[in-house]
C-alpha cells in the first residue's frame, strides 16, 4: 500500500538551470528555516526534556521526502511506502508507533508531525519534526517500562492520523491522545510546539518558492542531494576498503536480568556501494531494550560520521542514501518483530555510534576516537507531594565524551546534538529536590595522552517520598579506550537511606521507593582514553589533580608520581612510567575493551554491587 | 548649560564630537587612533578640537564614551585571573556547563575541550546552602570559608573575586557574607557578587555573567582610571561616562563594578548613532547594517528605540546582560570566496583576509580573493579614492576572482557577481533573524548602511529585504560619535518573580514594580541626574507555567492590572508562534525597572540647499557591472553635493572613508542634514 498524493496542478516541475550561486544562496536559507524550527520548538514546548535538553529533531525534505535539510535522515520515503491513505493539502500527519513507520521513530514516546507542504497545488515540500514526550501513559510514569513484555504497555500508539485533514483540526482525536497521558499539559504544547515548528518552515519554503521560482526550488533540491551524492562517493571510494572490517560491542543488560547483548556489524565496500551488515547481532530482548533501526537513520548516522571523522566541511542530507546498503537480520536486537517492545531504545541507539565510531576507525586510528559518552541515561522521579499535586520528572543525565585524536573529552557533556542539562536552581524550584553535588567524578574517564572525559556525579535528595526509575548502561561492560588509551569507569547509581544505609541500585529499574530525605548518588560514565597515558605531560596531570579531575590515586594510571606537596616527584615518575612501559602489552587491535565478558561476569558482584545478568537465550537461574 | 563631548575609539580612526548644550551647536574632528593605548587619542583628540574652538576644558560637563575597551579584553583573552567561590558540591560548575556540545549529531568529534574563564584549580567551595525559598539549609561555616579562602590565596595568584551561591537569587546574604570574608583574606582584589550582578535563576548562566564581570574588571577599571585621571590633569571637572551594550550610559564608577555591561558597548555605538539619525530623518522603524571588514553587525529600532536582548555574545562568551539585539555574521569586505574541492559550491567567509594582508585590491600581500575585491571588479569601488592619495589593484583583484570564476566554470563578472551575492545573503540572513524571526515584517523597515564596506552593499540588502528607503547617513564613525553624545544615562534592575497569576495580586505585583523603580531612580540620582529628568519605566516577563521562553511586556505600575497583561501576552504568543494555549497557566518570570536620564536635544547639521541636479558633484563618468551588463555609470563627490540633489543609479558617492554604491532602478535623495536616501525609481 502507497500513500496517494493528490495535487490540484498536475504541471510537472521543469528542470531548470539553477547557477551554482543561486543554489548556494537556496542552501543557506533552507538551513536558516532549519535553525527556526529549532528556535520555534524550545520557546514554545513545556516538558524539561524538550525545553531544557532539547530531544527533537527537525528536518526539511524535497517533494519526494528526501531530507535536504536535518539530521537524523528522512523516513517520509518509508511512511509513504507504507500509509494507506491520502496526502492533500492542508493536511498533516501526526504519528507515534515505530511499527507503523518502518521505525521512522522508534518509541512512542516520540511524537512525529509530517506537514506536505503544497504551493499552486502542488507538492513541493516536507517538513517534519519529532519529540519526546515525557510521558504517554502506559504502566509506568515516563512512559518507558523496562521490563514491559509488548509495546501494549508502552503508553499510548498513534498510528499515522491525520491531525488536519485539508486544514480542519482533529481536536477529538487529540483529546483521546492527550487523555492517555498523566501530563496532558506538557503533551499539548510539545505537540503545538512541533506543528508551529513544521508550520515555520512550511513559510519559508514558500517564500523560497515565491522567491526563485517553483521550479527553481525543486531543481535545487535535486541539485543539492547531487552535490551531497557526488562528496560522500568520493569520500567513500577513499576512506572505505574492500577488505571487510568488524566491530562488536554490547549492552549491558535488559532491565529483566540477561546480558549483556551483542550487537554486531561488519562493514565493506564493493565498487562504488558500502555494506553494513548487522549480521551476528543478538536476537530481540523480551524486555523493552530492543531497538527498531531504520536502515536510512542508519545510513544518515553513517554519513555523518564519515563527514565529521575524515571531512566536516560537507554539508549532509539523504543525497547518498543508494551509495550504502545497510543489512538488519529479522527478530534481531535492531530489527525485533511486532509487538516487541520498544521503549528503551536508547540504550542501543546510543550503542550504534560506538560501533560506527569502532568501524571507520580501525583503518586509519589516527582517526579514531575512544568509546563516547554513548547513552542518554534517564531519571524519573515521581508521585503526590505533601498538597496532593502530582510531580513528574523526567531527565537526561551526561557523562564523558572520549578522548579524541586531537585532545582530551569533555567532562560530563552530552554526545547528543543540541542536548542541555536542567539548571539544578529549576528543578529545585519546580521539584521537591535538592542537588547536594554536581561535579565530573575524578578519574572516571578512561587514562590516555588525552584523557577521555569524566562522568558527573550527581546527588539527589528527595524531598518528597515517590517512585524513581533509572535507566543506565556501561556498568557491566566498559566503555573502551583506543590507541593505548585506557577505558573509562562504568556507571554506578547508588541509594543512601536516611539512616545511612548504602545499596546499589541496578542500572535499569524501575519502581524504586524513595523516602522524605533518601539521597540518590547518580553516576554515568567516562569516555575512553586515547593514546598512551605515559606520554601525557605530568605536569597536566598535576594540575588536573588541583582541579578535581584526576586523584594522586589515578595519576598513577598515567604513571605520575605526586609528592607531599602535589607537585609532580619527578624521580618517582621516571621510575614509574619506565616500569610500565615494559610492562606494555603490544596488541594488533587499537582497541582497549577491559577484561572479556567472563572476567567481567566472574567479577561482577564483587566490582560492581550487583549481580552479573545471565546470558541472552538461557534460563535465568 | 556646558557642553558635553561624545567620543568613539574605531580601529582606525577615533571620533569627537562637541556638543554646546545651550544652542546645539555641535563641533567635529577625526584624529588616528592609538590601540596600545586608546586614552591617548581620546584626550589629545578632545584637547585638540577644545583649543581649536577655544573651549575651555572646564565648560565640558559630560563626557561621554563608546569603548571596546572590555570586549577587546575577552577576545583578546586578556582577562583577569579570577578566583570563584561556589556552594559545597559545585566545584565544577563551569567545567560541565551546560553539558552541550554545539553542532549537529557527532560534532563532538571536531569539539574542542572549552577551558572555563574562572578556572577550576582557582575554583572553592564554600560551606553553607540556601533552598529554592531562601531559607537556610546549612548555615556558612565562616571559620571554615576563611581557611578556604587562605588556602587558595597561599596557592593561586588572584586578580579577582567572584561568588556565586546556590539559589542567591532568591536571597544573598550567603553571598554577602562570603564576599565579607573574602574582602578581609583579599582585600585589594574586587569582588564580584551574582546575586549583585544578576539576581536570577539559572546557576551556571549566573556564575557566568559574574565571572565575566569579575574577568574584565581589572581592564576596565585601569582605563577608566587613566582616563578619568588624564580628564583631571586637563582642567575639565567633565562627568565621564561610559555607553552600555543596551544603549544607555553609565558612570565611570558604576562602570568600574559592573563592566559586563560594557561588553558590546561598540557595536551599541553604532545603532545609538542610527537611532538619532533615523530620528532627523524622520523615520521610526529601522534594521541597521553596520559591515566592516570583518563582520557586519545588524539590529532592528522599533518606533525610534533600538531593540534589546536579555544576553550579551562575544565570541564564545554569551551572559546574561542586556545588550542591544546585535547579530553579528562573519561577512565583511574582507571575507574570502572559496570554493570546496568536494562540493564545488561557492563559500564567502567566515575566514577573513583582516587588514593584514587584506584584499589583493589593496596591494599589502593578499593573495585570495576577498569581497573588497569582487567589489573592485565589478567597478563599485573605483580604482582611485580620495583624490588619488588611495588607489586599489584591479588588475590584482582580477586575478584572484578568475580562480573561483575558473573553479566554477562561469565568467569573471558572473563569478564576482555571484561573490557579492553569496555576502549578501549571509547579511540577509542575519537581518532575518532580527527581523522575521522575531515576528517583524521588513518592509515595515528602513535600512541603514554604516561602517566602512554598509554603504557598498545597503541598496543591495533593501532590495532582497524589500526595505525602503536605504538610509546612508554621512561620514560612518561621526555616527557613533553621536550615538555616544546623545543617548541617554539609563540604570536597569532586574529580579526574578517566578509566580503563577493566580497565586499574586495586582496590588502584590504594583509594590514589587515600586520598590524596584525607587530602588533604580535612587542610584541614578546618586550619578548625578536632576530628580525631575528621571524617567522610570518597567517590564514584566511573562510565559506560560512550564515554558522556557517569557515575552516581556511594558507595563506602568499605576493602574496595573494582570489580567490585562494575560490578554497583550497571548495576543503577542500568537503572533510569534501561531497558538496560544487556553488551559496553562501564565506565569510572571521577571520584574525589570530601568531609571533612564535625560537625552541632549542635539539638533543635525543641516547642509546647503541645492536643486535636484547633482551635476556640480560629480567626479568622473564611469562604467560597472550590474544586473547582467556593464553600465554607465557617474561617481560623485560626497562633499560637494548639496540638499535635494537626486542621484540617478547606478552611480558611487564617495567620501573619505566610505563608499556608497546606488544601484540601478534606484534614486538617492540627499536630504537636509546630508544623508542619501535611496528609493526604487517607479516604473524602473
Amino acid at each position: 500500500m502507497t500513500a496517494q498524493i493528490i495535487e490540484t496542478n498536475s504541471a510537472p516541475f521543469n528542470n531548470s538551470e539553477v547557477d551554482p550561486v543561486t543554489l548556494d544562496i537556496m542552501e543557506n536559507a533552507l538551513r536558516n528555516a532549519r535553525i527556526e524550527m529549532d528556535a520555534t520548538l524550545v520557546r514554545t514546548a513545556m516538558s524539561p526534556g524538550i525545553r531544557e535538553q532539547g530531544d527533537a529533531f527537525p528536518l526539511i525534505a524535497d517533494r519526494d521526502g528526501k531530507m535536504v535539510v536535518g539530521q537524523f535522515g528522512s523516513f517520509i520515503d518509508g511512511f509513504l511506502r507504507s500509509y494507506p491513505g491520502t496526502i492533500e493539502e492542508g493536511d498533516m500527519i501526526f504519528l507515534s508507533d515505530p511499527y507503523s513507520c518502518d521505525g521512522a521513530v522508534s518509541h512512542n514516546n516520540d511524537w512525529l508531525v509530517l506537514l506536505p507542504v503544497y504551493r499552486g497545488g502542488r507538492l513541493v515540500a516536507w517538513t517534519a519534526m519529532f519529540g519526546h514526550q515525557s510521558d504517554i501513559g502506559g504502566k509506568v510514569a515516563g512512559s518507558i517500562p523496562i521490563d514491559s513484555k509488548s509495546v501494549f504497555e508502552e503508553g499510548v500508539r498513534i498510528p499515522p492520523v491525520k491531525i488536519y485533514q485539508k486544514g480542519v483540526y482533529n481536536e477529538e482525536m487529540v483529546k483521546v491522545v492527550l487523555h492517555q497521558s498523566r501530563k496532558p499539559d506538557w503533551c499539548a504544547a510539545d505537540l503545538n510546539a512541533l506543528i508551529a515548528s513544521c508550520r515555520v518552515a512550511a513559510r519559508r519554503v514558500d517564500e523560497m518558492c515565491a522567491r526563485f521560482g517553483e521550479d527553481e526550488f525543486a531543481s535545487a533540491t535535486d541539485l543539492l542531494l547531487a552535490r551531497n551524492h557526488r562528496a560522500m562517493k568520493h569520500l567513500i571510494e577513499t576512506s572505505i576498503g574492500e577488505e571487510p572490517v568488524s566491530f562488536t560491542d554490547f549492552i549491558c543488560d535488559d532491565g529483566v536480568g540477561f546480558g549483556p547483548y551483542k550487537i554486531s556489524c561488519k562493514m565493506w565496500r564493493e565498487g562504488g556501494k558500502v555494506i553494513l551488515d548487522f549480521e551476528g547481532t543478538d536476537p530481540q530482548a523480551p524486555s523493552s531494550i530492543n531497538f527498531f533501526l531504520n536502515e536510512n537513520m542508519f545510513k544518515m548516522f553513517f554519513g555523518i560520521y564519515m563527514i565529521m571523522v575524515f571531512d566536516p566541511q560537507i554539508l549532509f542530507n539523504d543525497g547518498f542514501y543508494d551509495l550504502v546498503d545497510v543489512r538488519i537480520p529479522e527478530g534481531s536486537l535492531l530489527k525485533p518483530k511486532y509487538p516487541a517492545a520498544l521503549a528503551g531504545r536508547t540504550h542501543a541507539l546510543g550503542r550504534i555510534f560506538d560501533i560506527l565510531g569502532g568501524l571507520l576507525g580501525q583503518r586509519q586510528p589516527e582517526f579514531l576516537n575512544g568509546a563516547g559518552f554513548s547513552s542518554s541515561p534517564h531519571l524519573m522521579y515521581s508521585g503526590f507531594d505533601k498538597g496532593g499535586e502530582w510531580f513528574q520528572l523526567f531527565q537526561i543525565g551526561f557523562g564523558g565524551i572520549p578522548g579524541r585524536p586531537f585532545g582530551d573529552g569533555p567532562d560530563g557533556h552530552s554526545l547528543w546534538p543540541g542536548f542541555t542539562n536542567v539548571p539544578n536552581e529549576f528543578l529545585e524550584k519546580y521539584f521537591p529536590l535538592r542537588i547536594e553535588r554536581y561535579e565530573a567524578k575524578a578519574d572516571s574517564g578512561g587514562a590516555g595522552s588525552f584523557r577521555g572525559g569524566n562522568g558527573i556525579h550527581m546527588t539527589y535528595r528527595f524531598l518528597e517520598p515517590g517512585t524513581v526509575a533509572i535507566h543506565d548502561d556501561r556498568w557491566f561492560t566498559y566503555p573502551w579506550g583506543v590507541n593505548g588509551g585506557q577505558p573509562g569507569d562504568r556507571a554506578t547509581k547508588i541509594l543512601e537511606r536516611t539512616d545511612g544505609s548504602r545499596e546499589v541500585v541496578g542500572n535499569k529499574q524501575d519502581g524504586v521507593e524513595v523516602r522524605e530525605g533518601d539521597l540518590l548518588h547518580f553516576i554515568t560514565w567516562g569516555g575512553g582514553g586515547w593514546g598512551n597515558p605515559l606520554e601525557r605531560d605530568p605536569e597536566l596531570v598535576a594540575l588536573e589533580i588541583r582541579q578535581g579531575l584526576v586523584t594522586a590515586e589515578g595519576a598513577r594510571d598515567y604513571g605520575v608520581v605526586i609528592a607531599e606537596d602535589g607537585s609532580v616527584d619527578g624521580p618517582a615518575t621516571e621510575s614509574l612510567r619506565a616500569d610500565m612501559a615494559a610492562n606494555i602489552v603490544e596488541s594488533d587491535s587499537p582497541f582497549n575493551f577491559g577484561p572479556d565478558i567472563e572476567t567481567l561476569r566472574a567479577n561482577c558482584l564483587e566490582e560492581t554491587g550487583l549481580p552479573a545478568p545471565v546470558q541472552p537465550g538461557t534460563v535465568a537461574a | 548649560m556646558g557642553y558635553r563631548l561624545g567620543v568613539d575609539v574605531g580601529g582606525t580612526f577615533t571620533d569627537l564630537l562637541l556638543i554646546d548644550e545651550a544652542t546645539g551647536q555641535t563641533f567635529r574632528d577625526k584624529v588616528p587612533s592609538t590601540p596600545s593605548d586608546p586614552s591617548q587619542a581620546v584626550i589629545n583628540g578632545a584637547r585638540g578640537l577644545c583649543e581649536r574652538q577655544n573651549i575651555a576644558p572646564a565648560d565640558i560637563d559630560l563626557f561621554l564614551h563608546g569603548t571596546t575597551v572590555a570586549t577587546n579584553a575577552v577576545l583578546e583573552k586578556k582577562i583577569a585571573k579570577v578566583g570563584l567561590v561556589v556552594t559545597d558540591g559545585y566545584r565544577h560548575l563551569m567545567q560541565i556547563a551546560r553539558s552541550l556540545v554545539p553542532g549537529g549529531l557527532a560534532a563532538w568529534i571536531i569539539w574542542p575541550k572549552p577551558e572555563p574563564m574562572a578556572a577550576l584549580e582557582r575554583t572553592i567551595e564554600a560551606p553553607e546552602r540556601m533552598d529554592a525559598e531562601g531559607n537556610t539549609v546549612r548555615e556558612l561555616d565562616e571559620a571554615e570559608m576563611r581557611a578556604r579562602l587562605e588556602q587558595l590565596k597561599a596557592s593561586e595568584d588572584i586578580e579577582a573575586l567572584t561568588v556565586c551561591l546556590m539559589n542567591s537569587y532568591v536571597d544573598g546574604q550567603h553571598e554577602k557574607a562570603v564576599a565579607a570574608i573574602c574582602a578581609e583574606v583579599f582585600p585589594d582584589v574586587p569582588i564580584s557578587i551574582s546575586s549583585d550582578i544578576l539576581p536570577e535563576m539559572q546557576e551556571y548562566e549566573r556564575a557566568l555573567t559574574t565571572i565575566a564581570n569579575s574577568a574584565v574588571r581589572p581592564a576596565v577599571a585601569r582605563y577608566v582610571g587613566n582616563l578619568e585621571k588624564e580628564l583631571k590633569d586637563w582642567g575639565t571637572k567633565a562627568r565621564l561616562s561610559l555607553l552600555r551594550s543596551d544603549g544607555g550610559l553609565m558612570s565611570a564608577e558604576k562602570s568600574a563594578e559592573a563592566p559586563v555591561n560594557l561588553l558590546m558597548s561598540g557595536p551599541a555605538g553604532g545603532v545609538a548613532g542610527a537611532v538619532w539619525v533615523a530620528k532627523s530623518a524622520n523615520v521610526k522603524n529601522v534594521l541597521t547594517l553596520d559591515m566592516g571588514g570583518t563582520s557586519t553587525d545588524v539590529a532592528l529600532i522599533e518606533d525610534g528605540a533600538a531593540r534589546l536582548q536579555r544576553e550579551t555574545s562575544v565570541g564564545d562568551l554569551n551572559v546574561r546582560a542586556s545588550s542591544i539585539d546585535v547579530k553579528t555574521v562573519g561577512a565583511g569586505g574582507g571575507s574570502i570566496a572559496f570554493v570546496p574541492e568536494l562540493t564545488k559550491a561557492l563559500r564567502v567567509g567566515p575566514e577573513s583576509a583582516g587588514a593584514v594582508p587584506g584584499p589583493v585590491a589593496y596591494g599589502k600581500g593578499g593573495e585570495l580573493p576577498t569581497v573588497t575585491d569582487a567589489n573592485v571588479v565589478l567597478g563599485y569601488l573605483p580604482e582611485s579614492l580620495l583624490g588619488g592619495s588611495f588607489t586599489l589593484d584591479r588588475e590584482g583583484a582580477k586575478k584572484s576572482v578568475q580562480t573561483i570564476a575558473d573553479a566554477l566554470g562561469i565568467d569573471l563578472m558572473d563569478a564576482a557577481a555571484g561573490i557579492i551575492d553569496i555576502v549578501n545573503e549571509n547579511m540577509f540572513g542575519a537581518l532575518r533573524l532580527v527581523s522575521v524571526q522575531q515576528g517583524y515584517d521588513p518592509r515595515d523597515f528602513a535600512l541603514m548602511g554604516f561602517g566602512g564596506a554598509g554603504p557598498l552593499h545597503a541598496n543591495a540588502m533593501g532590495k532582497l529585504m524589500n526595505s525602503w528607503p536605504v538610509i546612508i547617513p554621512p561620514s560612518p564613525g561621526v555616527l557613533c560619535a553621536y550615538g555616544d553624545a546623545t543617548t541617554r544615562q539609563r540604570i536597569e534592575t532586574q529580579r526574578s518573580y517566578n509566580e503563577m497569576v493566580q497565586n499574586t495580586s495586582d496590588g502584590e505585583l504594583t509594590v514589587y514594580l515600586d520598590n524596584l523603580g525607587a530602588q533604580v531612580r535612587q542610584e541614578l540620582e546618586a550619578e548625578g541626574v536632576a530628580p525631575d529628568d528621571v524617567e522610570l519605566l518597567y517590564e514584566i516577563d511573562i510565559r506560560y507555567a512550564g515554558q522556557a521562553f517569557e515575552i516581556p511586556l511594558s507595563v506602568e505600575p499605576a493602574g496595573l492590572s494582570i489580567e490585562n497583561l494575560i490578554e497583550r501576552f497571548d495576543t503577542e504568543h500568537e503572533r510569534l508562534f501561531t497558538f496560544n494555549l487556553d488551559e496553562t497557566p501564565h506565569e510572571i518570570v521577571n520584574v525589570r525597572a530601568v531609571a533612564l536620564g535625560k537625552s541632549a536635544d542635539v539638533a543635525p547639521p543641516t547642509i546647503d540647499k541645492g536643486d535636484a541636479d547633482p551635476a556640480a558633484a560629480k567626479t568622473r563618468d564611469h562604467q560597472l557591472y550590474m544586473d547582467g551588463k556593464i553600465q554607465d555609470a557617474a561617481i560623485y563627490d560626497r562633499a560637494l553635493l548639496k540638499a535635494g540633489n537626486r542621484i540617478p543609479g547606478p552611480a558611487i558617492v564617495t567620501e573619505m572613508d566610505s563608499t556608497t554604491l546606488v544601484h540601478s532602478g534606484c534614486e538617492a535623495l540627499v536630504d537636509d542634514h546630508g544623508n542619501l536616501i535611496i528609493n526604487p525609481v517607479a516604473g524602473a
